[in-house]
């Protein structure tokens, strides 16, 4: 469904990725996992078209989307969560899941909502709440929610755990598999490698913006290099 | 101390004023919203869209409210085209560059006008310029009502933009939140054009409404502007209902100061207005502290 080689980007004089390739097929959790500040966020904005690529090609759904910009990557169902959720604080959160489907899933918005507040009765709740009073974790589901609501084809989540609790980081992956086993394609860039691994079925590990290891997911759990570097067992 | 005789009209007198002032002040708070900046050619865009009303009268026998039809609908293609054509390309994303390049449009537009308008005041004639209509026993000009009726309908219809169609909830997710707004498809640069363009065509309507009693010349949109931020800033920058409000209030008070103080220091008030609220409430009425 996505396949993407030999991707650079970055910004200004800074060369941030150097030649990244990823494949994704249908109906696959991937995980994209590296510590911070190797590429994985530049990385998802090449995907979305936020930022122009330098080098290599995208294509996804049989499509060249190496060279789209933002809208029409949305309108073909590339949906991107992004890390530090980038919800709309000034808007209720009814209105947040309205904007989702602004360029796609428009024909069934009234049914998306209702699944959508299915899936996370909190938000359910607080529909004509203002989005900017929700807690962390609640602004995270509705970062995915809004997500849901432009009927993804394959769903990128950027850090989906990053600043919850313990407990509702465990939610928050059972969420993802959930999703998942539901039919939807995902993109998991996370540092929280274990976890990352356990719900994917293949992962990639990204270093200096390049891809350093890859393969089935649970082989990665057992790599020595993997386990040494990453998970900080000996 | 002056009795109700004098003091109703005065403030029913105010209130129309200060609805085409809100009616200024509702683009200028619409497009702070948004684009963060102060739009500087403000002033000279409401001139234009006065003298577009001035000429569809002199030169078509068009009727500045038949005019209603025609300028705003141009203003706001007007404004579409500068925000995408000149500000937006011209500022880098850079809000200060936007705050400059309106005031550049400013004074370009004001000196073309000079040009081609030539300097002299110009006003047109009506059949109902001296129409009196009389409410609470005050006689009020009729184009003035016409205006206060044109100003609260124009502010509806742009709170219905606002809060019930994609394009004002569009509006409202750029104001805040850029990337979130690119990541669910909405086209940044079209939307920053929309808001523009409304703002713009809220001074078309303006025009249209005043010009039955008032008059136009190059330079007629300074005190507007000036006015219109002391609005925006009383009401709570790029708060809706807070420019209304704040257009009423500066209204009355400019016609009351009028009253006690005489012509030449009527507006001192509004000032004054705007020095208090800038020392004991800097969010202003509605505004929230950002």
């Amino acid at each position: 469904m996505l396949e993407v080689a030999g991707l650079r980007g970055g910004y200004g004089a800074v060369e941030v990725l150097r030649g990244v390739d990823i494949d994704i097929a249908r109906g696959e959790i991937v995980a994209l996992l590296g510590s911070n500040g190797v590429g994985k966020t530049t990385f998802a904005a090449l995907l979305s078209g936020l930022l122009p690529c330098r080098g290599g090609t995208i294509r996804f759904a049989g499509h060249d989307i190496t060279r789209l910009g933002a809208r029409r990557i949305v309108e073909l169902g590339l949906i991107q969560v992004p890390e530090g959720r980038h919800i709309f604080p000034n808007l209720t959160v009814r209105e947040n899941l309205e904007l989702g489907a602004y360029r796609r899933g428009k024909p069934n918005r009234a049914a998306n909502i209702a699944r959508v507040g299915e899936t996370f009765p909190r938000l359910a709740e607080r529909f004509d709440q203002k989005a900017g009073t929700l807690s962390g974790g609640e602004q995270q589901m509705l970062a995915i929610g809004r997500g849901m609501m432009a009927e993804p084809e394959l769903l990128i989540l950027d850090e989906p755990s990053i600043g919850l609790s313990p407990l509702l980081v465990e939610e928050m992956f059972a969420l993802i598999r959930q999703l998942n086993e539901a039919g939807l394609t995902i993109l998991l860039v996370e540092q929280n490698v274990l976890q990352s691994l356990e719900i994917a079925d293949r992962a990639f590990v990204m270093e200096n913006g390049e891809i350093r290891l890859s393969g089935k997911a649970a082989a990665m759990l057992d790599d020595p290099e993997l386990q040494r570097s990453y998970l900080g067992l000996v | 101390m002056p009795d109700l005789a004098i003091i109703i009209p005065s403030v029913l007198n105010g209130i129309t004023t200060g609805a085409l002032y809100a009616l200024v002040a509702l683009g200028l708070t619409l497009i702070y919203g948004v684009l963060h900046i102060i739009n500087f050619a403000h002033g000279a865009l409401l001139m234009l869209g006065l003298y577009a009303v001035y000429y569809l009268k002199a030169r078509f026998g068009i009727d500045p409210y038949l005019a209603l039809l025609i300028v705003p609908p141009a203003m706001f293609a007007l404004g579409y085209a500068l925000q995408r054509g000149i500000i937006g390309r011209a500022s880098h994303g850079r809000d200060e560059n936007i705050l400059l390049v309106t005031l550049g449009l400013a004074i370009v537009i004001e000196n073309l006008s000079l040009f081609f308008f030539r300097s002299d005041t110009r006003i047109i004639d009506t059949p109902y310029s001296f129409e009196t209509v009389e409410i609470l026993g005050a006689f009020l000009p009729l184009p003035k009502v016409v205006a206060f009726a044109g100003a609260i309908v124009t502010a509806a219809l742009l709170w219905l933009v606002m809060a019930r169609t994609d394009l004002g909830r569009a509006i409202r997710a750029v104001a805040k939140e850029k990337k979130g707004t690119a990541l669910v498809g909405i086209d940044t640069d079209h939307v920053y054009a929309m808001s523009y363009g409304l703002g713009i065509a809220c001074l078309g309507v303006a025009a249209c409404l005043l010009l039955p009693s008032y008059y136009v010349n190059p330079q007629v949109g300074h005190g507007f502007v000036l006015i219109a931020f002391t609005i925006v800033v009383l009401g709570g920058m790029g708060s809706f209902v807070g420019a209304l409000i704040g257009g009423f209030v500066i209204g009355v008070v400019e016609a009351m100061g009028g009253l006690f103080l005489g012509e030449s220091l009527g507006q001192i008030g509004i000032f004054a207005i705007f020095i208090l609220v800038l020392i004991f409430r800097p969010t202003g009425l509605l505004g929230h502290r950002v």
